[in-house]
């Protein structure tokens, strides 16, 4: 391919990969059909470049990280495009450059005629790309490919906008890291001694785990209730946050660790380190340490993207209540469950309170908030980490029935369960 | 003078003053490309300027968007002149090849001990050498 046989784009992929593997000492490329990056989310340097040579030109450069000027094929493989900043539900809403929704717009045209699923959201996993066990894919987003090792089994390093540019017209990525069996095994073994068996307790678990093992694979047992979907959307994208956590086992439950000895392959099984009360009250300090003032501007729900049942519990919280008149409430999620939401009678509960769905969006990606805001309340630990250096607001992290009381009131109240 | 030896990353040759961090560094969120400096708060390097510099760091952290910002440092002319990074990843990796300076890994000393903030650095990555006269800043 790198000899321009099928076209100067794919010579131009396989070019990139070429140096990428170089860079990993890694002289193999796996096969992969199914790649999740970005192309459509605009941004300064890539509003510059598609003023001066279209989208094509944008690609090139950003994507594929080539200075020569190519067409954009069709993809080889199935690619999906991950979040946006905003998308048109934002439009009079939120306080972002309606250029920058137009732009997207328009890339989305470009790159949905290239085959491109706009997927538009954190969380592909929710809406339809679920990789099989096994399955080697080339994704990004932290939070999602820690989903997608840990949960499903499929096999991702944290790849960049460049690497999956030229996944998705290769259909190949460095067979290096989590593609590897050796790899993949645990690393620390944490001891879980306080109750775990709520989404806040889930996400506060995972900020403590990626603590511990940085970069590499923690396994986790103990007094763990049966966690869903959401709790294990919200313990990975903690983890991905804290350290640098794209894999992880929790024995019983998690599909390559049906056992602890199976989980670290066979070798001796490390001294557990403990997380109890101490612990957990020290991160639930920790996420809350950039908060003073309790009057609260802004509640933020849904990151990564909401699930539908956490829609579902969100406008249960708020059904019958009026957000307090300084005080605004945005839940991103997915455009395609905003459709479940809006025919599930949940988006009308929510916006009769006050508050809005946002399809496709991320306030850390667009750095965008509602104006004037200088406190905000969250249920991510995620946000919660970020958002303060992104935006220089203040932070308070919470469960679900905080954020909304808070959403009401005016003022946060949050206290540890 | 001392000498490290390490493994290439991106090959080729570039000289200048260290920036060394104890910390990892993260990319997107932790760097303005536009201004080419840390911007992680309660980071060691908070505030400091990576242009032109060795930039010397443990390892890369953070959103997968690393390799994005870092990219967007040299479209901006905002980039490191070198890159020394203790412990490789895919987003250190692909970090350092777009955008393309020379770069070296798996050092046989651990370069964020050796190499000190100010001492100027020649990064020959091309034949994994570096070469670093402490304290000497050449103006």
């Amino acid at each position: 391919m790198r000899d321009g046989a099928e076209g100067a784009a794919t010579a131009a992929a396989m070019d990139l990969l070429i140096r990428y593997g170089d860079a990993l000492a890694c002289d193999r490329l796996c096969d992969v059909r199914n790649v999740a990056g970005t192309m459509t989310q605009p941004s300064p340097v890539k509003e510059r470049l598609v003023r001066e040579g279209g989208w094509d030109k944008a690609f090139a450069v950003i994507n594929l990280d080539c200075d020569t000027d190519i067409e954009v094929p069709a993809m080889r493989v199935p690619t999906c495009q991950l979040q946006h900043g905003f998308g048109p539900d934002a439009r009079g809403v939120v306080p972002y450059p309606d250029q920058r929704i137009a732009l997207q717009q328009d890339a989305e045209s470009f790159y949905g005629r290239r085959g491109v699923n706009i997927l538009a959201t954190c969380t592909p996993y929710q809406v339809g790309n679920i990789p099989v066990r096994g399955e080697h894919i080339a994704w990004m987003e932290s939070s999602a490919v820690i989903y997608a090792n840990s949960v499903l089994g499929a096999r991702t390093n944290c790849e960049g906008t460049a690497s999956a540019g030229a996944a998705s017209l290769t259909g190949k990525i460095p067979c290096w890291g989590n593609h590897r069996d050796e790899n993949r095994y645990g690393t620390h073994l944490i001891d879980v001694r306080t109750p775990v068996d709520s989404f806040l307790d889930w996400g506060m678990l995972g900020y403590f785990a990626g603590g511990v093992a940085g970069e590499e694979q923690p396994v986790i047992t103990g007094a763990l209730g049966r966690p869903d979907l959401a709790d294990l959307k919200h313990f990975g994208a903690a983890a991905a946050t804290s350290g640098g956590v794209e894999l992880y086992h929790i024995p019983g439950i998690t599909p390559e660790a049906p056992a602890l000895e199976a989980a670290f392959g066979g070798a001796r099984i490390p001294e557990p380190i403990p997380y109890g009360p101490a612990e957990r009250r020290a991160v639930y300090e920790t996420l809350n340490s950039a908060g003073d003032r309790a009057d609260v501007d802004f509640v933020l729900l849904g990151c990564p993207h909401a699930s539908v049942d956490q829609v579902r519990r969100a406008a249960a919280a708020l059904d019958g209540r009026r957000l307090h008149p300084g005080t605004e409430l945005w839940l991103m999620l997915p455009r395609a469950l905003r459709d479940v939401a809006d025919r599930s009678g949940y988006t009308e509960v929510i916006e009769r309170a006050g508050g809005r769905l946002l399809g496709d969006s991320c306030p850390a990606m667009s750095r965008v908030a509602p104006e004037g805001t200088r406190v905000f309340a969250t249920d991510s630990a995620k946000q919660a980490h970020y958002l303060p250096a992104i935006l220089g607001i203040e932070a308070w992290f919470g469960t679900l029935e905080d954020c909304v009381d808070a959403a009401v009131t005016g003022l946060w109240r949050g206290r540890l369960p | 003078m001392i000498t490290l030896h390490g493994r290439t990353v991106v090959p080729g040759y570039a000289e200048g003053e260290a920036l060394v961090s104890p910390e990892p560094i993260s990319g997107w969120g932790g760097i303005d490309p536009a201004a080419g400096r840390i911007i992680e708060p309660r980071h060691a390097l908070h505030g400091m300027s990576f242009t032109g510099k060795v930039l010397v760091f443990p390892s890369a952290k953070g959103s997968s968007g690393w390799s994005g910002f870092f990219q967007s440092t040299r479209l901006l002319g905002t980039a490191p002149a070198a890159m020394v990074i203790t412990r490789i990843s895919t987003k250190s990796a692909l970090g350092a090849v777009v955008t393309r300076v020379p770069a070296l890994t798996d050092l046989d000393q651990d370069p964020c001990l050796i190499i000190r903030t100010g001492d100027w650095v020649r990064v020959d990555a091309t034949h994994g050498l570096i070469e670093v006269k402490p304290g000497t800043l050449e103006a």
